[in-house]
C-alpha cells in the first residue's frame, strides 16, 4: 500500500482507509509464536538469526502463543504433538495466520509412505495460509512465503463474506 | 532442603508442567517438574513428540536410501550421521574406502562439530539470557553451512557421505576456503570467550549448578561433551578409532571445575568450546594433505551385506552415535538400532537437577545439548 | 582386555546352561545368548567382576526376528505366529577396554524379559523403547511405560506384522 510506506515530510495527516491502515499495521508487524519442531525449525532459527535477519519484516518471537500473530510449523507434525499444535493455534487471539513450512508440515515429506506416527500434512488438523515447499526450504524460501503472507494480508478486507 | 522447609508448614508438592511448546526445551520436550516451593524435587522428560519412525524407515528402505533419513536424526550434525552410518555398513561389508575418502570424511565432520557446538553454545547463551552469542554465533556457523553448500548444495541435511565412498568430490575452491575460514575462526574462539565464557553473570548461573557426578554419569551410559566434562577422558576418536582418526594429533578436553565443581554446567559449556579448538587443530592438519584420487571406493551397484551383526559407533558431536545393524543378507537392513547420544544424554537429567531451584533447571537442559530429532527418531 | 571367546569361558563356568551358545560365524561380533530370566544375574556379575568390569551398557536394541509361521490376512498384511522376539545387550567396559553383545530370545506370544535397570540406570529408557516398540515386558522395570509413542496408542510398530491403524483420535493416518 504506497502510500503508507512512504515517508511523511510534510504535515502529518493521513488519510486512508481505515482497512489499508490495519492491514498495514498486521502485516508489518507480525509477531510469530516461537516454536520449533524439527530440522526445519533450524533453518527457521538461521532466518532470524544475524544473516538473514527476520525482523526487518517485522517478525518478532513470541513465547506465548496469546501475544502471537502468526506461527509457523517448521517440521515434522507427529500425531502425538497435533493435538497440541491444534490447542496452540486456538489459543491464539485472531487475526491468525500459519505458515507451513517444510515438506513434512506440507504433506508428510519423507515420511509420507511409512510414517505409521507422523501426520501426512498438517493442514488435516488447522488451516494454512502459505505453504513453504522444501526440505528443509533455504531462509530466502520462507522469507519469500512470509512476503508472500504480507500480500495476503495487505488485500484482506474487513466486509463480511458473501456467499 | 530440609533445613528451608520448616516441619509444622504445611507444604505440598506442586507439579509444573513444561512444554512441549517452551522457548527453551530446544524442540518439543515436555518436562513434568515436581516442586517444592521453588526447589525440585524430581524431573520427568515426557518425549516422543518428534517420533518420525526412523527404524521402520530402514526396513523399508535399500541401505544406500537409509543415508538421507540419518541425516534429519540429528539434524545439528548430519555430515557426522552420515558418517556414523557408512561406517557401520562398511565394517559389516569389509571395504575399504580410498584415503581421499578418508580426509575428505573427517574435515567434514569436524567442521560440522564446530557447527553443532555453535548452536550448542548460542542457544545456550539463549537460555542463560544473553541474546548476543546467538547471533555471533550464527554468524560463523552461516560460514561453515557456506563452505558444505558449495560441497554437496544443501545447507542442512548434506546426504553428502555415503557407503563407499562421498556424493560428490569437494570443490576446487574447497581448500582455499576452509584455510580462510580456520584463520577466520580462530579469533572468534576467543571473543566468545570474552563475551560469554568468562562473563561474570554467566558463571553465576552455570558453575556449580547440575553437578553430574562421574560414576553416575557412566551408570547412565552418558558420553560425548557431558561425560568428558565430569572429569572422564573418553573420547571414541581416541579410545575406539575409527576413519583415520589415529593420523592426527589433537587433545581431549575434560571438564576441570575452573569455575565451580567438576562436571557442572559450566563445565560442559567449556568442554565444548574447547573441543572446537580440537576440531580446528584436526582441519589444519588434514586440509593440507588430501591425497588425489577417486571418491568412491569400487563398491557392488547393490549393496547387499552378509548375513550378520554389527554394532558400530562414532564420536558425534553430541557424544557416542551407535549403529546396530541386522543385516538378513538382502538389499535391506532387517533391524537398525540406533543408540542416539542425546537420548542417554537426557535419561540423566532427573539425577541431575534435584534440589536445584527451577529456574537453574533451564541452565542444566541447556547445557546437555540434546537435539529432539535424534532422542525420538 | 579380554576376547568374546573368553568372556564366554568365563560365564560358562559361572552360570552353566543358562550360557545357551556363542554365535562365532557371524562376519562381525561373535554374539552370546543368555537365557531371559537369567540375563540380571549376568549382568551384575559381569559389571562386578574384576576382569571384566563392564560399567555401561551402550545400546539395547530389541529385535523382531520374524521366524514364525507367516500367513497374510485378507488386506494383504503378514501376520506372523510363534517364534521369537530378541533382545541385544552392547556392553562396554571404559576400564578394561572391551566390549561384548548378549541377546535373548523369547516367545513372541509370551515376551518376558528380566530388566536389568537396577545393573545399569542406561537400561531404563531403552527398556522402555523395546517395549514400546515390540511389547516385549520387562520383568521388574520400576516404570514400564511407552515412551515413544502415545500412551493410547495399540500395538507395537516396529513387530514385522504391525497393521498401521486407520485413524488415531479421528486424524486420518496413513497418506
Ligand atoms: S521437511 Fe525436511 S527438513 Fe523439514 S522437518 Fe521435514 S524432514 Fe526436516
Amino acid at each position: 500500500m504506497g502510500l503508507l510506506d512512504r515517508e511523511f515530510s510534510d504535515g502529518n495527516i493521513v488519510i486512508a482507509k481505515t482497512e489499508d491502515l490495519l492491514n498495514w499495521a498486521r502485516l508489518s508487524s507480525l509477531w510469530q509464536l516461537s516454536f520449533g519442531l524439527a530440522c526445519c525449525a533450524i533453518e527457521m532459527m538461521a532466518t532470524s538469526a544475524s544473516h538473514y535477519d527476520f525482523d526487518r519484516f517485522g517478525v518478532i518471537p513470541r513465547p506465548s502463543p496469546r501475544q502471537a500473530d502468526i506461527i509457523i510449523i517448521s517440521g515434522t507434525v507427529t500425531l502425538k504433538m497435533a493435538t497440541r499444535i491444534k490447542r496452540l493455534y486456538e489459543q491464539m487471539p485472531d487475526p491468525k495466520y500459519i505458515i507451513s513450512m517444510g515438506s513434512c508440515s506440507n504433506c508428510g515429506g519423507p515420511y509420507w509412505e511409512h510414517g505409521y506416527h507422523v501426520l501426512k500434512g498438517v493442514d488435516r488438523v488447522i488451516p494454512v495460509d502459505v505453504y513453504v515447499p522444501g526440505c528443509p526450504p533455504r531462509p530466502e524460501a520462507l522469507l519469500e512465503g512470509l512476503i508472500k503472507l504480507q500480500e495476503k494480508i495487505r488485500h484482506e478486507t474487513l466486509r463480511k463474506k458473501t456467499a | 532442603m530440609d533445613k528451608l522447609i520448616s516441619n509444622d508448614v504445611k507444604t505440598e508438592e506442586l507439579v509444573l508442567n513444561m512444554g512441549p511448546q517452551h522457548p527453551s526445551t530446544h524442540g518439543v520436550l515436555r518436562l513434568v517438574v515436581e516442586l517444592e516451593g521453588e526447589l525440585i524435587v524430581n524431573v520427568k522428560p515426557y518425549i516422543g513428540y518428534l517420533h518420525r519412525c526412523f527404524e521402520k524407515h530402514c526396513e523399508a528402505m535399500t541401505y544406500p536410501q537409509v543415508v538421507p533419513y540419518t541425516d534429519r536424526m540429528d539434524y545439528l550434525a548430519s555430515m557426522s550421521n552420515n558418517l556414523g552410518y557408512a561406517i557401520a555398513v562398511e565394517r559389516l561389508m569389509g571395504i575399504e574406502v580410498p584415503e581421499r575418502v578418508e580426509y575428505i570424511r573427517v574435515i567434514m565432520a569436524e567442521l560440522q562439530r564446530i557447527a553443532s557446538h555453535l548452536v550448542a553454545l548460542g542457544t545456550y547463551g539463549v537460555d542463560i539470557g544473553a541474546f548476543t552469542p546467538f547471533l555471533y554465533c550464527f554468524i560463523a556457523r552461516e560460514k561453515i553451512l557456506n563452505l558444505f553448500e558449495m560441497t554437496c548444495g544443501a545447507r542442512l541435511l548434506y546426504n553428502y557421505i555415503w557407503v563407499g565412498g562421498l556424493s560428490h568430490d569437494i570443490h576446487p575452491d574447497f581448500v582455499r576456503l576452509t584455510k580462510e575460514f580456520i584463520e577466520y575462526f580462530k579469533p572468534k574462539i576467543v571473543e566468545l570467550n570474552e563475551l560469554l565464557s568468562f562473563n561474570k553473570i554467566f558463571i553465576e548461573r552455570t558453575a556449580n549448578v547440575g553437578i553430574l557426578p562421574l560414576e553416575t554419569a557412566v551408570n547412565y551410559g552418558v558420553t560425548g561433551p557431558v561425560l568428558r566434562a565430569s572429569g572422564l577422558k573418553w573420547d571414541l576418536r581416541k579410545n575406539d578409532p575409527y576413519s583415520i582418526y589415529h593420523k592426527f594429533d589433537f587433545d581431549i578436553p575434560v571438564g576441570d571445575g575452573r569455575m565451580g565443581t567438576v562436571g557442572d554446567s559450566w563445565d560442559r559449556y567449556f568442554v565444548r568450546v574447547r573441543e572446537m579448538e580440537e576440531s580446528l587443530k584436526i582441519i589444519e592438519q588434514a586440509i593440507d594433505q588430501i591425497p588425489d584420487g577417486d571418491v568412491k571406493a569400487a563398491i557392488p551397484r547393490r549393496i547387499k551385506p552378509p548375513k550378520g551383526t554389527i554394532y558400530s559407533r562414532t564420536e558425534n558431536p553430541k557424544g557416542e552415535l551407535g549403529y546396530f545393524i541386522i543385516s538378513d543378507g538382502s538389499v535391506n537392513p532387517f533391524r537398525v538400532k540406533v543408540r542416539a547420544p542425546s537420548f542417554v544424554n537426557l535419561a540423566v537429567i532427573g539425577e541431575m537437577s534435584k534440589g536445584h531451584l527451577v529456574a537453574d533447571l533451564i541452565a542444566i537442559l541447556g547445557s546437555l545439548d540434546i537435539v529432539l530429532g535424534e532422542i525420538d527418531r | 582386555m579380554k576376547t568374546p571367546g573368553e568372556i564366554f569361558e568365563i560365564l560358562k563356568e559361572k552360570f552353566g546352561d543358562k550360557i545357551t551358545g556363542i554365535e562365532t560365524e557371524l562376519p562381525v561380533e561373535p554374539v552370546i545368548s543368555v537365557d531371559p530370566l537369567a540375563i540380571k544375574e549376568v549382568c551384575e556379575f559381569l559389571r562386578d567382576n574384576d576382569d571384566l568390569r563392564f560399567d555401561t551398557l551402550m545400546s539395547l536394541a530389541g529385535v523382531d526376528d520374524a521366524n514364525g509361521e507367516k500367513t497374510k490376512d485378507e488386506d494383504g498384511y503378514d501376520i506372523i505366529k510363534g517364534g521369537t522376539l530378541s533382545v541385544y545387550y552392547h556392553l562396554d567396559s571404559i576400564q578394561k577396554g572391551h566390549k561384548v553383545t548378549l541377546k535373548v530370545s523369547v516367545e513372541r506370544e509370551k515376551p518376558e524379559v528380566e530388566s536389568v535397570e537396577s545393573v545399569w540406570r542406561a537400561a531404563d529408557w531403552h527398556e522402555r523403547e523395546a517395549f514400546d516398540m515390540y511389547g516385549i515386558v520387562f520383568l521388574n522395570h520400576p516404570d514400564l511405560r511407552r515412551i515413544l509413542m502415545p500412551e493410547d496408542w495399540q500395538g507395537h510398530p516396529l513387530r514385522k506384522d504391525y497393521k498401521n491403524p486407520e485413524y488415531y483420535q479421528g486424524m486420518k493416518v496413513p497418506y
